[in-house]
């Protein structure tokens, strides 16, 4: 079997090994994107040597080693000297001044940092179509979207053009992205990870996780990422478990909840003939199942649509042309912030820009961004009631599979709902992860969501490891 | 909503034809968003951090951060030891 095809689990036992050496390594991943980057355009740029060069360690902490691997990073996450531009116009020649709490982390585990990934312009969207970059192609079908926001990284994945890589989520652009690449994406329970050095979208929702072919591989890089971070306020002094070590063990006696608002009208039925077998699936495993009720679920899409608005656009006041990125000329102060904004922001993101300035703005407040935080609230516990009864839910992670590229690009309301099964997740700031669960008929990839409460991303990964131990929809590779 | 009025608080110059598209697009959005009105969010508190943690405090001792060269160095513009802007007052 090619390398490329291979987990960064078994990749990385090569390395300790001796078996490969990491520039080895490196080159057959470059070569691997020579091949076929051409077609999936998943990166916005790429490094012919390794930008973080490991030296003399071949001893990391159990589980925790990567031993010069290579790693792909979404263009939203700060890489020290390396341009990172939120695949936006704005940013354009922006090289972050230092490194994100992630890639330290990632450095000191051995981590070598390929590229970065193609991203729907500063994480708003659900296809990687806003990218100022332009548009990365699905592996499986070329002329369909990859999902997104992380669709570069989810694609890049899917096509072998690296093992692993990190991206970034707010409304489901992890999750949503993996389900339609046929591959695994985490997003860890909001305060597990430092935001340290991720561009700032929705600061209460946003989240650093894993794009990878295996649950496993989830699990390493997770041991590597977790973790309380001074710099990172919000990030929580909570133990990161070893879990590579609990993946181990039976599902037998687990309780799993299947919300009925999930199983709807609009949704697909080739989707849910695949989610009823993954249910049968852990039946078989020894789960118990039974039907819940999140009966809120249907304000979801409205309330996250009102409060990331609102904070994506305080947090983009700062692109004005003045400290860095792209500057357009003008003759007074006023005039420069409004020209530069107007060119170096796309369409996406100015209407986001704007819904949320109108959100937040004087008498409209109460009315939108207050009623919103209020269902946010009820949302959430939703979730909290539901696990009272069940240690883990299972969904759908989209509606339908990869639509066209283009398909959506002109209805930003049919863009919206394609995120409908991700959003409640991040309203509550709980663990999920959408792993590959079959095919439709055009042989495009169908991903089952595993929720579980917050700070549980043990038992999610259980779950999703005992499914992946007796099922290998995780093994097809798209015929590139 | 008047998009050319928000646009302006957003400072975003806006095209007479990209505020008329954004016009219908936001409003189509806004009457999306309407839906809310039936939830009953009466003495429900705004939730505004999902986790249960209170004010982070740690010791304030000083570490070594990024140069002023490294920052000045991003500016579109600068003078000497300033980031240079257009000007303020016309």
């Amino acid at each position: 079997m090619e390398l490329y095809n291979l987990s960064a689990v078994e990749l990385t036992e090569k390395l300790k090994n001796k078996e490969l050496d990491s520039a080895t390594l490196y080159a057959h991943f470059l070569e691997r994107i020579k091949d076929v980057e051409g077609k999936i355009k998943a990166f916005v740029r790429y490094n012919e040597k390794p930008c973080h060069l490991i030296k003399n360690k071949d001893n990391y902490p159990l589980n925790k080693g990567l031993y010069g691997l290579s790693v792909a990073i979404k263009d939203n996450i700060c890489i020290k000297g390396k341009e990172t531009t939120c695949s936006s116009k704005i940013l354009q020649g922006f090289k972050a001044p230092y490194d994100a709490t992630v890639i330290s982390k990632l450095k000191e585990a051995g981590a070598s940092f390929i590229g970065q990934t193609n991203m729907d312009e500063f994480a708003f969207g659900s296809s990687t179509e806003t990218s100022f970059y332009g548009v990365t192609h699905n592996p499986w079908e070329l002329e369909r979207i990859p999902g997104g926001s992380s669709g570069g990284s989810a694609a890049a994945v899917a096509a072998g053009e690296v093992t692993v890589a990190l991206g970034s989520d707010t409304g489901g652009s992890i999750r949503q992205p993996a389900a339609m690449c046929g591959v695994v994406g985490l997003k860890p329970t909001y305060g597990r990870v430092s935001r340290y050095g991720l561009i700032a979208f929705a600061s209460s929702l946003d989240q650093i996780g894993t794009l990878s072919k295996t649950v496993e591989d989830a699990a390493l890089i997770m041991n590597i990422i977790s973790g309380k971070d001074e710099r990172d306020s919000t990030s929580c002094d909570v133990e990161t478990p070893d879990f590579i070590e609990v993946l181990k063990g039976d599902l037998k006696g687990l309780k799993a909840g299947i919300p009925k608002e999930y199983f709807i009208e609009g949704l697909n039925s080739e989707v849910k003939a695949a989610v009823d077998e993954a249910i049968k699936v852990f039946k078989k495993l020894g789960v118990e199942v039974e039907e819940i009720s999140l009966p809120h679920t249907k304000y979801a899409v409205s309330t996250y649509y009102l409060i990331a608005p609102a904070e994506a656009s305080s947090n983009l006041a700062r692109f004005d042309g003045v400290q860095y990125g792209v500057r357009d000329k003008a003759s007074d102060l006023m005039q420069m912030y409004k020209n530069t904004r107007a060119e170096g922001f796309g369409q996406e993101a100015i209407r986001r820009i704007i819904l949320g300035t109108y959100s937040l703005s004087s008498g409209y407040y109460e009315a939108y961004y207050l009623k919103a935080l209020k269902a946010r609230a009820i949302i959430a516990n939703d979730f909290k009631e539901a696990f009272k009864r069940v240690d883990f839910i299972l969904t759908p992670t989209t509606p339908t599979t990869a639509f066209k590229i283009n398909e959506k690009i002109d209805d930003p309301l049919q863009m919206y709902l394609s995120d409908i099964f991700t959003i409640p997740v991040n309203l509550a700031g709980i663990p999920a992860m959408s792993i590959p669960c079959g095919f439709d008929s055009k042989k495009l990839p169908v991903g089952l969501q595993i929720i579980t409460k917050a700070f549980d991303e043990a038992t999610m990964l259980k779950v999703g490891y005992g499914y992946q131990q007796n099922t290998s929809w995780h093994k097809e590779k798209p015929n590139l | 909503m008047d998009v050319k009025y928000v646009a302006n608080l957003a400072k975003i110059k806006l095209t007479p034809e990209e505020a008329d598209k954004l016009q219908l697009q936001l409003d189509n959005i806004l009457s999306f968003f309407k839906d809310l009105e039936n939830l009953n969010t009466e003495n429900i508190e705004p939730l505004s951090h999902v986790l249960d943690v209170k004010n982070v405090f740690r010791d304030d001792n000083p570490k070594v951060s990024i140069s002023k060269e490294e920052i000045l160095d991003l500016a579109p513009e600068k003078n000497d030891d300033f980031i240079k802007v257009p000007k303020v007052i016309g």
